[in-house]
């Protein structure tokens, strides 16, 4: 389980959690879960694209991803986001259609681009995830502070002289950037489960944005690193247990949320009566 | 004139059984889409119905590998996925996409296991095509009433819940002080949207279904404020665009790269697109949210009892 190929495997999805918890938990807290799921989906289509074309699956990805991110970005300025993420999406993933209908072998290539081939990774695309894993994590460090005040309050940053546009975009371009070197590894669709189910379920752990973080990145790697063993035991494919787990662990946190809410209304009774 | 218009409109388009099946159920599907999708825009909930499309994925795929007929599949997938949505929570504005991304997440995670078990159990390798992309070319004919009729089941129960569910939409306090059941009006309102997804799904596909539900009503809430008024347009936006898809899609036949038709879906989606983004040329700016209050308060008079 634990030996060549497969040695791969552990260590691309170790780096592809921890990227996933922290741009997670960014993605919950902004309420922008539909463009966490918008952006790697249709990245998917220019990998279809760049497939058809004869180049390189990353640049595929990583130019429709960007291009997404500022579609969203820019439009988004001029109506609901929720309208233009879905609009931009789904113009992504007509143009996957359309590359995928011209190329002869979409079948296979649909599959492992939606859903990852993460069993046969091999060693000289680790390099690349690890250096731009570290980059957009680096970046979100950088940006830390006034992203975050940007997330959580919008309108004291703007009073503050923190642009939360300029926040925003930064913020969709860095998930571009990690979601482009992700997908071919987990795939479009696992990239969505493992940024959204343990990030919100770290924040019911927890309120302190530092503490969240950190245990998003546990619970990402815990969710995959369950999912890779089961998986390597049973053939049924990673995705599957991916987000069963995901959901899982965000049950978990609606519990743990539900049963402090009870306890502190039960505390606070005799004190009223 | 004639010969210019025969150029355009390939000779025998109106005559072959696969295209005039499609034009028909892709018109169907446009006015369910286009209904409903106004609802889908003004309530904001574009991620629902992307995610329920996206569910209903993973109904194509089960029916798949039992074999069933694709469209019940995604029926029913995607009136459960409604279902599970409305129970932890999307009505609340907290929290609620991350509800239905968790909702979503795990879909697809079945969807992923629904797919690899097809692949293994039978040798059809363009299954998770089909499913996702959709081909409107080869809708059998026998599933067509099904498909027309779950079409006006949507539709009745929207044209019935109309009122109500503008009023929740716009106000849903308001609504509740009225006493109008805000909850129950919300999972009538996801099971059509569940039903309207599903039968674009079949014409262009589970991933690309989200383009007729919010392309047209979104333009057509750019152009309009009367709710009424976009939802006819929306249709008509709806229909012209997938009518157009379809003949450029036939035309496409004689187009590079040779003896290799476009996708009929990717023909879909670029009309609908660019019809959005047609909408800003004729109308800069205008704040969207502005117009919904403006018309919460012209509708206010009619809807009060006084």
């Amino acid at each position: 389980m634990f030996s060549g190929l497969m040695l791969n495997t552990w260590i691309a999805a170790t780096i592809v959690a921890a990227i996933a918890g922290v741009m997670g938990f960014f993605a919950v807290l902004r309420g922008q879960s539909f463009a966490a799921h918008a952006i790697p989906n249709g990245a998917f289509a220019g990998a279809a694209g760049a497939g058809l074309l004869g180049f390189n699956v990353i640049w595929g990805l990583a130019v429709f991803a960007i291009g997404g991110a500022l579609g969203i970005g820019a439009l988004g300025r001029r109506a609901r986001q929720d309208v233009v993420t879905a609009l931009v999406l789904v113009l992504m993933l007509g143009l996957g259609a359309l590359f995928l209908s011209f190329s002869t072998e979409y079948a296979e290539v649909t599959y492992s681009l939606l859903f990852g081939e993460v069993f046969g990774v091999a060693s000289n695309v680790l390099l690349p995830i690890a250096a731009l894993g570290a980059v957009s994590v680096a970046v979100i460090a950088v940006i830390y502070r006034p992203l975050l005040l940007a997330s959580a309050l919008p309108d004291v940053a703007d009073a503050q002289g923190v642009s939360t546009r300029r926040m925003e975009l930064c913020f969709l371009i860095v998930m571009a950037l990690a979601t482009s070197m992700t997908v071919p590894v987990v795939g479009a669709l696992l990239m969505f489960a493992l940024m959204i189910g343990p990030a919100a379920a770290a924040r019911s752990f927890t309120k302190r944005p530092a503490h969240a973080i950190a245990l998003a990145i546990g619970i990402a790697l815990a969710t995959v690193w369950i999912g890779i063993a089961v998986s390597y035991h049973t053939n049924w494919p990673l995705g599957f247990f991916v987000g069963v787990i995901a959901a899982g662990f965000f049950l978990l946190g609606q519990g743990w949320t539900a049963v402090r809410r009870f306890g502190s209304a039960r505390r606070a009774a005799p004190a009223l009566g | 004139m004639g010969h210019i218009f025969s150029y355009i409109v390939e000779p025998g388009l109106l005559s072959s059984g696969p295209v005039r099946t499609a034009l028909l159920v892709g018109t169907v599907v446009a006015v369910t889409s286009g209904v409903v999708g106004v609802f889908t825009v003004i309530r904001g909930q574009s991620f629902a119905g992307h995610s329920l499309a996206d569910v209903a994925t993973t109904g194509g795929a089960g029916a798949f590998l039992v074999g069933l007929n694709q469209f019940w599949g995604f029926l029913l997938a995607g009136v459960a996925g409604a279902a599970i949505m409305e129970l932890i929570g999307v009505q609340r504005r907290r929290g609620r996409d991350v509800a239905t991304g968790v909702v979503l997440g795990a879909a697809l995670g079945a969807a992923a296991l629904f797919l690899y078990l097809g692949t293994q159990t039978s040798s059809t390798t363009g299954a998770s095509f089909t499913i996702l992309f959709g081909s409107m070319f080869v809708i059998s004919p026998d599933t067509v009433p099904a498909l027309i009729a779950s079409g006006v089941v949507a539709l009745v129960v929207i044209a019935v819940l109309s009122r109500v569910l503008l009023l929740t939409s716009l106000s849903p306090e308001l609504a509740a002080a009225r006493g109008v059941p805000v909850r129950a009006v919300g999972i009538a309102y996801l099971a059509a949207l569940a039903v309207a997804v599903s039968l674009s799904a079949v014409v262009i596909g589970a991933v690309l279904s989200t383009a007729l539900l919010i392309g047209p009503a979104a333009t057509a809430l750019r152009v309009t404020k009367r709710p009424t008024r976009a939802m006819a347009a929306a249709t008509l936006i709806g229909t012209v665009a997938t009518w157009l898809g379809i003949l450029l899609a036939y035309d496409s036949y004689y187009w590079p790269p040779h003896g290799h038709g476009w996708s009929v879906s990717f023909f879909v989606v670029a009309l609908v697109v660019l019809g959005y983004l047609l909408s800003y040329v004729r109308r800069p700016r205008r704040d969207r949210r502005s117009q919904v209050a403006a018309q919460a308060r012209e509708e206010e008079p009619a809807c009060s009892p006084a």
